[in-house]
């Protein structure tokens, strides 16, 4: 009897998908998307005010002095909720927040801060995600840390924890 | 008290397989042409273990139809308040269910096997049994050991938590079952490949053993793609058919598979030829639809039908792939080498146009399954990519059109050796029908070129289907033959459907006030009014679309926004209002701040033909199968009456110096 | 497990939805999410742009084929981009920018897809070549039956 190579072809296929599939199945499955944009200036955009007592916010407020965060939230999201807490303690530690309101009213964004604290030193009113699609973020609550020059240094995905604090204070202290 | 019965119905039917896998491996001990003692007992524990796995499954059926919410699975998938068809089919519609439907559909085919097929030499069929008692051992054991549908709760619900609305749907209640009963087809021909592997019994007459199962689960398999097809069309709301989404994939390879399988058993149970690639696509066939379950279970792909998603499930099911396909393809790979080649043939002939068949299906099959599992593969060094019907058209198309070329051509070929100049009429006609085809519909504007490619290769497949049947006495056509050809022509309609619907589509997107009008293609759209309305276990708010045809008297279509509450879910119901010539969609979106209301109208031309196809070629399948049953039975018959007298000569032999007439075969 | 297990159940409850768990807002969508271009020809390229554009927030649908509010405002962000003269090609490139190959349904060829261009290559080699072996060679030696 001869053996063929070709006839160890289709096992060794198998073997190599079911370890990748094992593999896998151990992995943690990355629910979501990373922005691309990291490193790269933050794009130009300039949005109105989201609610009344804070100004909008636009490219140029990220220039100069400091490195800020860049946070991407809205009224109608529960996550936001749960990490407003971290968001009063990363002010309370001198970090000035920029907030983006996704597709929200101003009723609801007054609501939201004087129920839950208000952090942010401006916030802008993105009613069609433009500027979150334009720096590369999917979903709110998202936290990016941009520098003194307006590069995107640092994305966060999902609510601030607070063991996350840390990380993002270091993240700060690196980008400035 | 229900669910223990079903409970213990399990059992047995695993202990059964247990003994059906160790009596069928006896088989294989004893030398050819006499029976193991030990060996006579797989039969009997198949036909049992059959008749305890279905008990099993109809008291699950029974506990859902009475919503006994005593039970985990009930409590969790059912809602007292849901119709009853509905109870039903949540039976299947969710994992634990649905792997008793399979293991039950499994046991079924396995008890049929047993008591009807006696043709195949007894080594053989105890092989068989022992692989498919094997197979079903693993999947009683998964039902039993990490997803058991029995599990009583401590404390009964007070209500159970509902259905996904999606699912609460006639297509629910057809499609799974369907291709559950298809991947379980499979996986007799599975058995019966590594029954005949074993005992190097791969030959013509293992061929047509094996051949009503391949072209009952390909039958199964067809109708259950469709139906789901259909499904998505009309429950996802935006008018799309196919998505190349990894579920659907996970559904099609399995039929790719069958339908190379489907070709190579007719080679191997007429000519003899192809010995090795049958078995190679029988292990095959019965991997992907393993596969499917893998991938649609065990969550590792990003689909839109994630199905009953868990990873340690996932882990199961692979332990289980890895053990019957790594096991099979081992075995293959020792064994194949012993099987002798078959018959030769020329390049021109019957069989070379099958194997151009497998071997485009085989690459097409390879396309799917790299563009599936390529995510996966990225994955693993986190980096993240999508591959969607940009890649799998053009790359699939490479191989489907010469496939379908040669599927014009191939059944008027001789088998072993054919002359083309004996064709040139055929051809000639096939080759005028394709670009004629091509140029009439450019004639009229300028289209995407697969489509268009596709509305010529219509136009002659519609023809060239029939072609077989020319100059022939139309009463005397074998049915086998006429599967084939309505099979083939339901290609060319399923085709003609898939093009036009990409060529010709319409679409209106439009925030329309009530009484207000939106013009698509030949209809005349008119939101009359929006109203709520409520259902058993939803409520919706109803559009009333009132659809002029060219200023005809109007027809009223109805498309809803539903929201369910057990769970709280939304979903669209699209309208469809069916013309001969295509289909008018329609769904209704939110309101907007001024009153408008978003509607969504598409015209799609001849879209309802893709599923008309898929029918046709389901129907096919059903003929072959009906007229190789017919055959075998005549010939079963005949042998019969053969042995009876071959009997009745003996018995008067000392008289007559008449040699013994050999049976046929 | 408990978060596998969430995961499963998020996936099971919100097939065509938007990431599930979170509520929905209550603005009205983007102007163009579900509005056409009035030029067809713009409109079609629009389209064809969209069906290749993955939904961020679903399980695997393209941005025209869902109801989730971002992928409105996707749809938004592809015909305000054509109609203010961006071809197709551009827009997708911007995407990819921000979100890498996963946002596009159309794998091009670079150092992490290349073996979804180089396979089917092979396969038509091998096809070639398995056809040449069974077909090619047998012509004229047909008596030799069964080896």
């Amino acid at each position: 009897m001869r053996i063929r190579f070709w006839l160890w072809v289709p096992l060794a296929l198998f073997a190599f998908f079911a370890g990748l599939a094992a593999y896998m199945l151990t992995q943690e499955k990355e629910q979501f998307v990373a922005s691309t944009m990291i490193g790269q200036p933050l794009p130009d955009f300039a949005l109105p005010p989201a609610f009344g007592a804070l100004p909008g916010a636009s490219k140029a407020d990220f220039t100069g002095g400091k490195p800020r965060l860049l946070n991407i939230w809205a009224s109608w999201c529960l996550p936001c909720i749960a990490e407003a807490p971290q968001l009063d303690a990363l002010k309370a530690q001198g970090v000035e927040i920029v907030g983006i309101a996704i597709r929200d009213r101003p009723e609801d964004v007054a609501n939201f801060l004087s129920r839950y604290g208000n952090p942010y030193s401006r916030i802008g009113s993105d009613t069609i995600s433009e500027v979150q699609l334009a720096i590369g973020s999917s979903g709110v609550p998202e936290t990016f840390v941009i520098d003194a020059k307006g590069l995107i240094r640092y994305q966060h995905i999902g609510d601030i924890r607070a063991d996350d604090v840390p990380k993002l204070l270091a993240e700060l202290e690196k980008a400035r | 008290m229900i669910a223990e019965i079903g409970l213990a119905a399990l059992w047995l039917a695993a202990a059964l397989a247990v003994l059906q896998m160790v009596s069928g491996a006896f088989a294989l001990r004893s030398p050819p042409g006499q029976v193991n003692a030990l060996a006579i007992y797989a039969r009997p524990a198949a036909v049992v273990q059959a008749i305890l796995a279905v008990l099993a499954f109809a008291m699950l059926l029974w506990a859902f139809a009475t919503t006994d919410l005593s039970l985990k699975l009930v409590a969790a998938n059912s809602h007292s308040m849901k119709p009853l068809i509905y109870k039903l089919s949540g039976t299947w519609g969710n994992h634990e269910g649905s792997m008793l439907l399979w293991v039950g559909v499994l046991a079924a085919s396995g008890g049929l096997l047993s008591l009807f097929e006696w043709r195949l030499p007894e080594r053989t069929m105890g092989a068989t049994l022992a692989v498919q008692g094997f197979v079903a051992l693993g999947f009683y054991a998964f039902l039993l050991l990490s997803s058991n549908p029995f599990e009583r709760l401590p404390v009964p619900a007070a209500e159970g938590n509902g259905l996904n609305p999606l699912l609460q749907d006639i297509g629910l209640a057809i499609h799974p079952p369907t291709l559950y009963a298809g991947y379980v087809g499979l996986s007799v021909a599975f058995s019966l490949a590594m029954g005949a592997l074993m005992t190097r019994e791969v030959n013509p007459a293992f061929a047509r053993v094996m051949r009503p199962w391949v072209l009952g689960a390909w039958v199964l398999l067809t109708l259950g793609i469709t139906a789901g097809s259909y499904w998505a069309y009309y429950e996802l709301g935006w008018g799309g058919w196919w998505f190349w989404d990894p579920v659907e994939n996970a559904s099609l390879m399995p039929w790719l598979a069958a339908t190379a399988l489907m070709h190579s058993v007719a080679v191997l149970a007429a000519r003899d030829a192809l010995r090795t690639w049958t078995i190679m696509l029988g292990v095959l066939a019965f991997s992907m639809s393993m596969l499917g379950t893998f991938l649609v279970r065990s969550g590792v792909l990003t689909s839109v039908h994630a199905f009953a998603v868990d990873p340690e499930r996932g882990a199961f099911i692979l332990g289980l792939l890895g053990l019957y396909i790594g096991g099979a393809f081992t075995i293959f790979a020792l064994r194949a080498g012993a099987v002798a080649e078959g018959k030769r043939f020329a390049a021109v002939s019957r069989e070379g146009a099958l194997v151009l068949n497998n071997v485009m299906l085989s690459a097409i099959l390879a396309i799917v399954l790299l563009g599936t599992l390529y995510p996966l593969l990225t994955e693993a060094f986190d980096v993240r990519v999508s591959v969607g019907p940009p890649y799998f058209n053009p790359a699939s198309a490479i191989f489907a059109i010469p496939m379908l070329l040669v599927m014009a051509v191939g059944p008027l070929l001789r088998w072993k050796s054919d002359k083309p100049a004996r064709l040139q009429f055929e051809l000639a006609l096939i080759a005028a029908l394709v670009i004629g085809g091509i140029a009439a519909v450019s004639f009229f504007g300028q289209f995407p070129l697969l489509p268009l490619l596709g509305l010529g290769l219509a136009a002659a497949l519609a023809v060239a289907a029939f072609l077989p049947l020319r100059g022939r006495q139309l009463g005397r056509v074998p049915v086998a033959t006429w599967g084939m050809v309505i099979a083939h022509f339901g290609i060319a309609v399923s085709l003609f459907g898939m093009a036009c619907e990409g060529a010709f589509s319409k679409e209106r997107l439009a925030a329309v006030a009530p009484g207000g009008t939106e013009q698509i293609a030949d209809f005349a759209v008119t939101l009359e009014s929006v109203t709520p309305i409520a259902g058993p276990n939803w409520t919706a708010i109803e559009a009333q679309l009132a659809v002029r045809e060219d200023g005809g008297a109007p027809v009223i279509l109805t498309p809803q926004a539903r929201t369910f509450w057990s769970p709280p879910q939304s979903t669209s119901e699209s309208a469809l209002l069916t013309r001969w010539d295509g289909q008018l969609y329609a769904v209704i979106g939110n309101q907007a701040e001024d009153g408008r209301w978003q509607i969504r109208v598409w015209w799609k031309p001849f879209v309802t033909f893709i599923w008309y196809g898929g029918i046709l070629v389901a129907l096919g399948g059903v003929l072959a199968i009906a007229g190789r049953v017919r055959v075998d039975v005549k010939r079963r018959r005949a042998s019969v009456k053969g042995a009876r007298r071959r009997a009745d000569v003996e018995a008067l032999g000392s008289s007559g110096g008449v040699p013994a007439p050999q049976p046929a075969e | 497990m408990i978060r596998w297990l969430f995961a499963g159940l998020l996936a099971l409850i919100a097939l065509p939805l938007s990431m599930p768990g979170l509520a929905q807002d209550t603005m009205p969508p983007a102007p163009y999410a579900y509005n056409q271009l009035d030029d067809p020809r713009l409109e079609a390229e629009a389209s064809t742009l969209m069906h290749s554009l993955r939904c961020l927030k679903c399980q695997s649908q393209s941005i025209a084929d869902s109801d989730a509010p971002m992928a409105g405002d996707m749809r938004h962000q592809v015909r305000s981009r054509i109609l203010a003269g961006e071809s197709p090609d551009q827009i997708r490139r911007w995407l990819i920018a921000r979100y890498g190959d996963y946002v596009s349904y159309e794998p091009e060829v670079s150092s992490t897809t290349w073996p979804l261009f180089a396979v089917p290559v092979l396969v038509i080699l091998i096809v070639a070549g398995v056809l040449l072996r069974r077909l090619g060679k047998r012509r004229g030696d047909d008596a030799g039956e069964a080896a």
